[in-house]
């Protein structure tokens, strides 16, 4: 088990977000292995997760727009689209908090699954108002699976904080 | 008063509450910033500057980290090269010889090209210029599919300009920077490309839903398009020229019609920006509204305009003053020197030539080597024009008519006017008719 850190912003708020925004754009790089190229999942996820299970606070909300503005101007796609979406996973995270904290992984994993769902669901209905068309079932599974794959960092990301504020767990 | 002193001081606010309210807070600021984004429309300024210099700063980032990938694939390439050599020469030289034969085939293809649009009159687009460039990142992601390319402004690159790949057509530039600028996929939800199948003439819409085939939507008439058929753009609309390559048509799982694009045969390296200006930018505005009223027809009843009555005044126009001034907006629009009105085409070789009829906007740009309508008004006033049509300044295979004598002569004697009846040439490109150039109105890709 790790160690338990202490819970400045930058270290558990700050870190992760750099570091998942330079994942973001280094698999943005146009490479083909074999014909096939990279996966593209939604990496802040993991953080957005993580941040409503450690504990409530007031500079997540910000990163998590900062992080999602930067994605859409990243990827090029409507501007606020992820912002809203991973906004709407962090308040949903945030509101069953009491519900999920202490339950086992499995059980944190199906709940990021349902929370990423949430998310792409909102960036469905945003596509659908701001282009007037709906996105395609198989490209949304795709990048739904690459992204709940990464849960396994948010849960390190939980593992290292959670302890780390005794009010909040 | 020290904050312990205050009523307020010992007021706890319990966190959670004020991160909900954060949320709620960031939430209505997000909402607010998607009301106003505009990513697909056809307007620089769309973009926005924080796109723009997020690109600017992006585009060298994304190709230093792209060149690892870049110089490994030279490195395997000129590997394979050195492995393969025997192989690949053996294959090269079959080709050539296969494409000796095409080179024949198209040569003989040109020459008839070129009589036939001689003797028609026809004006052809002129070469559109290019320029190339590298994709540096690349998002695949359901709801945005673009790429990063690194040329900019600063190559005469526009918002709306079409991007190609070796193979076909890739999609279009959204947003513009120095030194990068931004291509919206034809995979992109926000992509919408009026296209049509080139066996049948029909017309349908690209549309995009983030996977690899988009939808071809709307599409009319009875059996249009079956297994296999080559899509290719119909330029309606006027944003990408007619004829590039799409891909092929294919039955989705989910029984729409979709499209295996041709440009998905290759990885998407190099592009194409093609530097192509649609009608609207060509225009000139000013111009077309300035055009003189034509004269009223010799002889016709004028009725004398009552003061103070405006339908007097509208009726007091001549109904045959009207029509040449309808035909000339084409002409004046496209910049041609032609500017007092042009009378209706009689025969099939004059309507060919005519140039409201068959040249859009593109088409009012002349190819070199091929002499503009003549703007002589005495040619122009005339019903049954006596005075050459177009004069072939390039490459003329018709000794016997000459370049002096009228086209419709020559297309007479020849036969090219029954020819011009069958059109036995494909229609030229942009061939419909030019729309009405707005400054707000936006094409509908």
């Amino acid at each position: 088990m790790s160690a338990v850190r202490s819970l400045e912003p930058w270290r558990w708020i700050g870190i992760p977000m750099l570091q998942t925004l330079g994942a973001t754009i280094l698999f943005g790089i146009p490479l083909r292995i074999w014909g096939l190229q990279l996966p593209e999942p939604v990496f802040p996820m993991a953080a957005v997760f993580a941040w409503g299970v450690i504990r409530p606070s007031m500079i997540a909300p910000a990163a998590i727009v900062l992080m999602g503005l930067s994605l859409d101007v990243f990827w090029g796609g409507p501007f606020g689209l992820w912002a809203l979406a991973m906004l709407v996973a962090y308040g949903l995270v945030l509101s069953s908090r009491s519900m999920i904290s202490g339950q086992g992984r499995a059980a944190l994993w199906a709940w990021y699954a349902v929370v990423t769902a949430a998310a792409f669901g909102v960036g469905v209905v945003v596509a659908g108002v701001k282009d007037r068309n709906l996105p395609g079932l198989i490209p949304l599974a795709w990048q739904y699976l690459a992204t709940i794959v990464l849960y396994p960092f948010s849960n390190r990301l939980i593992e290292m904080f959670e302890d780390a504020d005794v009010r909040f767990r | 008063m020290s904050l312990r002193d205050s009523p307020l001081g010992e007021l706890k606010v319990p966190l959670a509450w004020t991160g909900a309210v954060a949320v709620i807070v960031a939430i209505v600021a997000v909402v607010a910033l998607l009301a106003s984004d505009r990513r697909d429309a056809f307007r620089s300024e769309a973009y926005g500057a924080t796109r723009g210099v997020a690109d600017q700063v992006l585009a060298p980032v994304g190709d230093a980290l792209s060149a690892p990938g870049r110089w490994t694939g030279a490195g395997i390439d000129t590997i394979r090269g050195y492995f393969f050599a025997v192989s690949e020469n053996r294959r090269l030289k079959a080709e050539l010889k296969e494409m000796r034969q095409w080179r024949d085939v198209a040569l003989a293809l040109r020459n008839e090209n070129d009589r036939y649009r001689t003797l028609l009159g026809l004006r052809t687009d002129p070469p559109i210029p290019m320029a190339a460039a590298r994709v540096v990142t690349d998002s695949r992601g359901p709801f945005a599919d673009t790429r990063l390319a690194n040329a900019g402004k600063e190559r005469g690159i526009k918002v709306g300009n079409p991007v190609m790949s070796e193979n076909g057509l890739v999609g279009r530039i959204i947003g513009v920077t120095t030194g990068a600028s931004r291509v919206l996929l034809l995979t992109d939800t926000a992509s919408k490309v009026p296209v049509m199948i080139d066996r049948t003439n029909a017309r349908a819409i690209l549309t995009g839903d983030g996977g690899p085939n988009p939808k071809l939507e709307y599409l009319r008439g009875q059996s249009p398009v079956k297994e296999g058929d080559r899509v290719i753009t119909s330029g309606d609309g006027g944003v990408i020229p007619r004829g590039l390559p799409v891909g092929t048509a294919v039955k989705g799982l989910d029984g729409r019609w979709r499209v295996v694009l041709a440009s998905d045969k290759s990885p998407i390296d190099f592009v194409r920006i093609l530097l192509f200006q649609d009608f609207t930018q060509l225009v000139n505005q000013r111009e077309l509204a300035e055009r003189e009223t034509p004269p009223p027809t010799a002889g016709a009843l004028t009725v004398t305009p009552q003061p103070g009555t405006a339908s007097a005044t509208t009726a007091a126009k001549p109904a045959a003053a009207s029509a040449p001034s309808t035909a000339l907006k084409p002409a004046a629009g496209a910049n041609i020197a032609a500017k007092p009105p042009i009378a209706p085409p009689k025969t099939a070789a004059e309507k060919a030539s005519h140039p409201g009829n068959a040249v859009g906007a593109k088409g009012a740009i002349q190819k070199p080597g091929v002499k503009a309508l003549p703007a002589k008004p005495s040619a122009l006033k005339s019903p049954a024009p006596k005075e050459p049509v177009a004069k072939a300044g390039g490459p003329r295979p018709t000794p016997k008519s000459g370049a002096e004598k009228p086209a419709a002569k020559t297309a007479k004697r020849s036969g090219a006017a029954s020819a011009a009846k069958t059109a036995p040439v494909k229609a030229p490109a942009r061939a419909e008719p030019p729309r009405p150039p707005s400054d707000d109105e936006e094409p509908p890709t």
